[in-house]
């Protein structure tokens, strides 16, 4: 049958698509699945295990069956339902699940074999042997299962992130979420409508009934054009509340350009919203779901809901002559809107006894379907009568209404679990909803439009009244107010496969066999037979199975158990949740002061945390970084060399107490540090293991700047704002940040003073007796540069290191590369910088690692006890100070040609390589360019007293080792003469 | 005299402004910053001190204040940022420092962040997708500390739904920048 008349879509415009090959058309406003039934096309997809021909169940996201791939290239997309996949020109489907043509499936084979197939038959039948599982067996299910496909290629979309607040957010725009809107729109809060749909009226656009004088669809159009001229009320189409989270946060997926072919340049194609909302409304509706029976899901079997909706809204049915299978009065409902559109209606078949009757199609009361017929499209369906007797009834579509349950998903994201309604026979929202939630309409149990309406409405005078918002409810039109009646049925009793769950292929028997081994929990019983999961998440399926088990055992359904919900309501791709987030992007990157400089240089740059730093600079001829690296060591040692230290963390520390606060922080006491001196800090956390370690320069009485590692800056400001704000609020002491506000550099070598003097403002003397070792203070650079000097150094070598207002660290790396070149100075990375801080034995993360100590540092005699601080007490425990404690010493080759790497392990030299003889490890291995060899910095038992032992670096992971030699970690000058000169 | 040139946090000679759609995104360097932190006991010597340099009571939480030369932002439990211009008030923690003396911590924070004055009728919708922050609701005058695109930031209701200061750690610049252009292209 071609179209029928009426329906909510746009004649004027047609709209070619493609599915599995072929053309079609279709119209602004119909689903893929509309389409292809006004063009006569029932069957669209396979089943999962059995290969099944399947049609469209329903007309919305709880679609189990027509599952496609839509689009092509990288934007292909799986498992995607055809219920709400929006038409578009040019729109390419195609069925997923079948092998070979969706009309012929090679692996239709499995219907067949079906007995194998049953409940549980993964764990019965792969388990041996075992390593078959990963090679043969899961991938031959995954072929077979075949879930739709991607390409491969990076998803060229984008998508975005966002964040909304509301006072009242309503999920669902059907005639409760309409009518709430209006009366919370009107009251002046703020108010977030969103519905997944893009036409927006729930079922008030899938039905027949008036509201007052007019339709219930103009009713909608009109409500929605009210609400869209409020300002205070924002109604988002197209968009599923996924979750309901912690502290009234709401996911919601926006999807903005999936209805067409490609998203708008720059545009998005999904936004992943997170609501923050006082108050919300559930006014999700209701889910039809079917009765089971035998040969259930042949294509045009649907629910009666879906019959309506596609009639009335689509003007679409796949089928000349329908009948209907129905427990309660919606069949009719059903049987009646399809006789006004011209359908033929072959029968009603009523299970209920006191069937309504009429003249205008045959009722068949006290019956059930028993049985259907037609191999890839339904032809017939069996009918067993009241009085026993069997009759064949000639049809193409059968409406099937078995009740309807009411959509409680997002009342369940917190623990809250739904309580049984026997008069609907289906789970109504009960117990502990989510904070600050309530529900209205359909959701809420409530099945006619006048109920729908009317508590929506009162539903948001209530929540606004929470907020101290007055609110008069709208004024309601009159609208259908039957009761619902209905007699329980859920699956017709017979010998063959009866589907409950659809997209698993779980049928009535498998839940007997579920039950007949004992997975009779609820929750077993869906992991034994998959029953509920996969994409649709068993909206249609759940109950059916229950009342399956619920017979099985001799209880009620709800004495049987509930299933409860978890987010996300429906699939939510992973890009949405990843949103900017994605390649390059995935973090931010902070750049340093020199970055510009350094990038036109050529430099490799390397992450450290979000920053990015320069590891070596490459000139011309160098092949391996290596060789940059030897130069720029051999030449700083040399020389002179210039290093980018910006991202050491700096921490502005001021007030009376500053000094106190400094002592208790740090394991070392610095009460009587000189005002324009520096000193070395290490910081223990509580439990005695050492936190960080750095520099902190005292430049007034009462003001200190502290500096930490690059890695540890944020963490160890957090630590101090924790020790300042909650161990001793009373201190006078104020912290702040102050990393990015200069631009530091390392200016290092023996001739680092004369390069500074080139610089420096000649006020300022920087001479050894005026600016000694470890001095700081204020200068001036360059006629008049406000700037920090500090006599610090991390090489060992004479080094200061010099910091400027950062908008001007880029002019002063170029100055003091040009004037260094008279003292062939270079620039060095991160690598020369660590080159050289293993050479000189300094301690850096790899053995500030959290599991080391003062002690192990070969720095225990920095704990003062003659004062408090943090860590002191516990780095006294007794296994921390074992006389074979683990100690910081160097190691070298005794081959000096040999090398040996970072993490091995070290053994004995006639000992097995096991843990048992494990006596330390190596932490820091770097090429030294001055030695010629392998150095290494690592722990060893009583490493102290062992200088000049042999043992064995033996480094599993890549089978190999070499014999060390134990020596002290300071490589270069060990007497320290040059940081001093 | 000094003759090194500065660069602003994008990376450019002078500040970069441009303009997607109905939002302006403008890089502002012409303002020096100072955080000013009241000391343990000194609330009333401060309050007074304070009011006499900056001309008014300091910012209530979660809000700021203009004025000439400085303009005053909460950032914290007695704690907040100075601005004033940059030409004037180079010097500016000295500066300030001199006029509330023992009362208040005062450090040079000017080229510790990165300021972006956005503004323009699509603002809001921008900003909606970067922080969490309820900027529909943000009135004139109110500023706060928030995540935005991971980085942690000053956002700054200049006027009501038009106009707003960002304000983050200065290393940031280009990824911030490279956020709010991507977010403005996806409202515009």
């Amino acid at each position: 049958m071609t179209r029928l008349s009426g329906g909510l879509i746009d004649r004027s415009q047609t709209l070619s698509f493609s599915f599995d090959g072929k053309s079609y058309g279709g119209h602004p406003g119909d689903t893929l699945a509309s389409a292809l039934l006004s063009n006569d096309v029932r069957l669209m997809g396979r089943s999962f295990k059995y290969h099944r021909p399947r049609g469209p169940l329903t007309a919305g996201s709880e679609e189990p069956n027509a599952i496609v791939e839509l689009r092509n290239g990288a934007r292909q997309e799986p498992n995607a339902r055809a219920t709400v996949a929006e038409l578009y020109d040019g729109l390419n489907a195609r069925s997923q699940n079948s092998v070979g043509s969706l009309r012929f499936d090679l692996l239709a084979v499995n219907d067949l074999l079906s007995p194998f197939f049953a409940a549980g038959f993964y764990y019965k039948t792969f388990m041996w042997p075992k390593a078959f599982w990963e090679k043969l067996y899961e991938p031959m299910i995954r072929r077979a299962a075949g879930l739709g496909s991607l390409d491969g290629q990076p998803d060229p979309d984008m998508y975005d992130k966002g964040f909304l607040h509301s006072d009242l957010l309503i999920i669902g725009a059907g005639p409760a979420g309409l009518a709430a809107a209006l009366t919370a729109g009107r009251a002046g809060a703020d108010v977030i409508l969103a519905d997944e749909d893009f036409l927006l009226g729930g079922r008030l656009n899938s039905e027949t009934h008036a509201l007052g004088d007019t339709s219930g669809s103009d009713w909608a159009k009109a409500a929605l054009a009210e609400l869209a001229s409020l300002p205070n009320v924002r109604v988002m189409s197209r968009t599923t509340i996924i979750g309901a989270m912690d502290h009234g946060i709401y996911g919601a997926l926006e999807r903005v350009s999936d209805h067409l072919r490609e998203p708008a340049p720059d545009t998005p194609r999904q936004t992943f919203w997170r609501i923050y909302t006082t108050r919300s409304l559930l006014c999700a509706g209701a889910t039809e779901r079917p009765i089971a029976f035998e040969n259930n899901d042949r294509p045009g079997i649907m629910l009666g809901s879906a019959l309506r909706s596609y009639a009335n809204r689509w003007a679409a049915c796949a089928a000349q002559d329908v009948a209907i299978f129905t427990n309660n009065d919606e069949g009719h409902r059903t049987a009646e809107d399809l006789l006004t559109k011209g359908v033929r209606i072959a029968a009603v078949i009523d299970s209920r006894a006191d069937a309504p009757k009429t003249n205008r199609y045959e009722v068949f009361a006290g019956s059930v379907v028993t049985n259907s017929a037609g191999r890839l499209g339904l032809t017939s369906v069996s009918v067993r009568l009241a009085n026993g007797e069997t009759r064949k009834v000639a049809c193409q579509g059968l409406g099937v209404s078995g009740g309807w349950n009411p959509n409680v998903h997002l009342t369940c994201h917190q623990r809250g679990r739904p309580q049984w309604n026997a008069d609907l026979a289906a789970f109504v929202p009960g117990g502990t909803l989510p904070p600050g939630m309530r529900v209205a309409g359909a959701a809420q149990g409530i099945l006619s439009t006048a109920g729908a309406l009317s508590s929506g409405a009162a539903a948001a005078v209530a929540a606004l009244s929470d907020l101290g918002i007055k609110a008069k409810a709208i004024t309601l039109p009159k609208a259908e107010d039957t009761p619902f009646r209905i007699t329980p049925l859920f699956h017709v009793p017979g010998k063959g496969r009866a589907w409950l769950d659809q997209q698993n292929d779980v049928t009535v028997k498998d839940v007997k066999l579920a039950h007949q081994e004992g997975y009779i929990s609820v929750e077993h019983l869906k992991r034994y037979t998959t029953l509920g999961m996969a994409t649709d998440q068993g909206k249609t399926s759940n109950i059916g199975g229950l009342a399956v088990m619920a017979e099985m055992t001799g209880k009620s359904i709800p004495d049987t158990g509930t299933t409860i919900y978890r987010p996300p309501y429906t699939p939510v791709s992973i890009a949405a949740f990843a949103g900017r987030s994605a390649g390059p992007d995935f973090r931010p990157t902070r750049l340093t002061p020199s970055h510009h400089w350094a990038a036109q240089q050529g430099a490799v740059f390397v992450e450290v945390g979000m920053w990015l730093r320069a590891q070596w600079f490459p000139q011309a001829g160098e092949t391996t970084w290596r060789q940059s690296v030897d130069r720029e060591v051999l030449a700083t040692r040399k020389s002179v060399g210039i290093c980018d230290v910006t991202t050491l963390g700096k921490i502005d520390v001021q007030g009376t107490d500053a000094a106190e606060f400094l002592n208790r922080i740090y394991a070392n006491p610095f009460g009587k540090l000189a005002v324009g001196k520096v000193r070395y800090g290490l910081m223990l956390r509580e439990d005695g293991i050492a936190m960080d370690d750095g520099t902190t320069a005292r430049l007034a009485e009462d003001h200190f700047v502290m500096t930490t590692t690059t890695a540890n800056a944020v963490g160890v400001y957090r630590h101090m704002e924790f020790c300042r704000q909650c161990l001793w609020p009373d201190m006078d002491v104020q912290i702040i940040s102050t990393t990015e506000a200069w631009a530091q550099y390392s200016v290092a070598g023996p001739n680092a003073r004369k390069l500074l003097q080139k610089i420096v403002d000649p006020a300022f003397d920087i001479g050894n007796d005026a600016f000694p070792y470890m001095g700081c203070g204020d200068i001036t650079v360059c006629g008049g540069l406000r700037a920090r000097l500090f006599r610090i150094s991390f090489s060992g070598e004479l080094a200061f290191e010099i910091a400027v207002p950062t908008r001007y660290g880029d002019a002063l790396m170029r100055r003091l590369v040009e004037v260094g070149q008279e003292f062939d100075a270079v620039v060095y990375g991160t690598e020369a910088l660590g080159v050289m801080r293993i050479e000189k034995g300094h301690a850096a993360g790899n053995e500030l690692n959290g599991t080391t100590t003062a002690l192990n540092l070969g720095m225990g005699g920095m704990v003062n006890k003659k004062k408090d601080s943090i860590g002191s007490t516990l780095s006294e425990r007794e296994g921390l100070n074992r006389p074979d404690a683990l100690c910081l010493v160097g190691f070298r080759p005794v081959n000096h040609a040999d090398n040996f790497a970072a993490g091995s392990h070290l053994i004995g030299k006639d000992d097995v390589a096991n843990a048992a003889n494990d006596q330390g490890y190596l932490t820091s291995v770097a090429y030294s360019p001055n030695l010629g060899h392998t150095i290494g910095l690592g722990f060893l038992k009583n490493g102290a007293n062992r200088k000049g032992e042999t043992l064995r670096a033996v480094n599993p992971v890549q089978n190999a080792e070499t014999l060390v030699e134990v020596v002290s970690a300071h490589f270069i000058d060990p007497e320290g003469d040059r940081l001093r000169a | 005299m000094h003759d090194l040139a500065a660069l602003t946090p994008l990376g450019g000679a002078t500040a970069k402004t441009e303009t997607i759609g109905a939002v302006q995104i403008a890089e502002i360097t012409d303002r020096a910053l100072a955080s000013v932190t009241c000391r343990a006991g000194q609330a009333k010597a401060f309050a007074t001190a304070a009011k006499k340099l900056f001309g008014g009571a300091m910012p209530d939480p979660g809000h700021w204040t203009a004025g000439d030369p400085f303009g005053l932002i909460w950032t914290g439990p007695d704690q907040w940022f100075a601005e004033a211009p940059f030409a004037s008030h180079e010097d500016i923690a000295r500066l300030i420092k001199a006029g509330l003396g023992d009362t208040a911590s005062v450090t040079e924070q000017t080229d510790g962040w990165v300021r972006f004055d956005v503004t323009g009728a699509t603002v809001v919708d921008l900003l909606e997708r970067l922080c969490p922050v309820p900027v529909r609701r943000m009135q004139t005058g109110a500023a706060t500390r928030t995540l935005l695109e991971h980085m942690g930031c000053f956002v700054i209701c200049r006027t009501t739904a038009q106009a707003f200061s960002l304000i983050a750690p200065r290393s940031f610049a280009g990824s911030l920048h490279h956020a709010l252009s991507a977010a403005a292209r996806s409202v515009a």
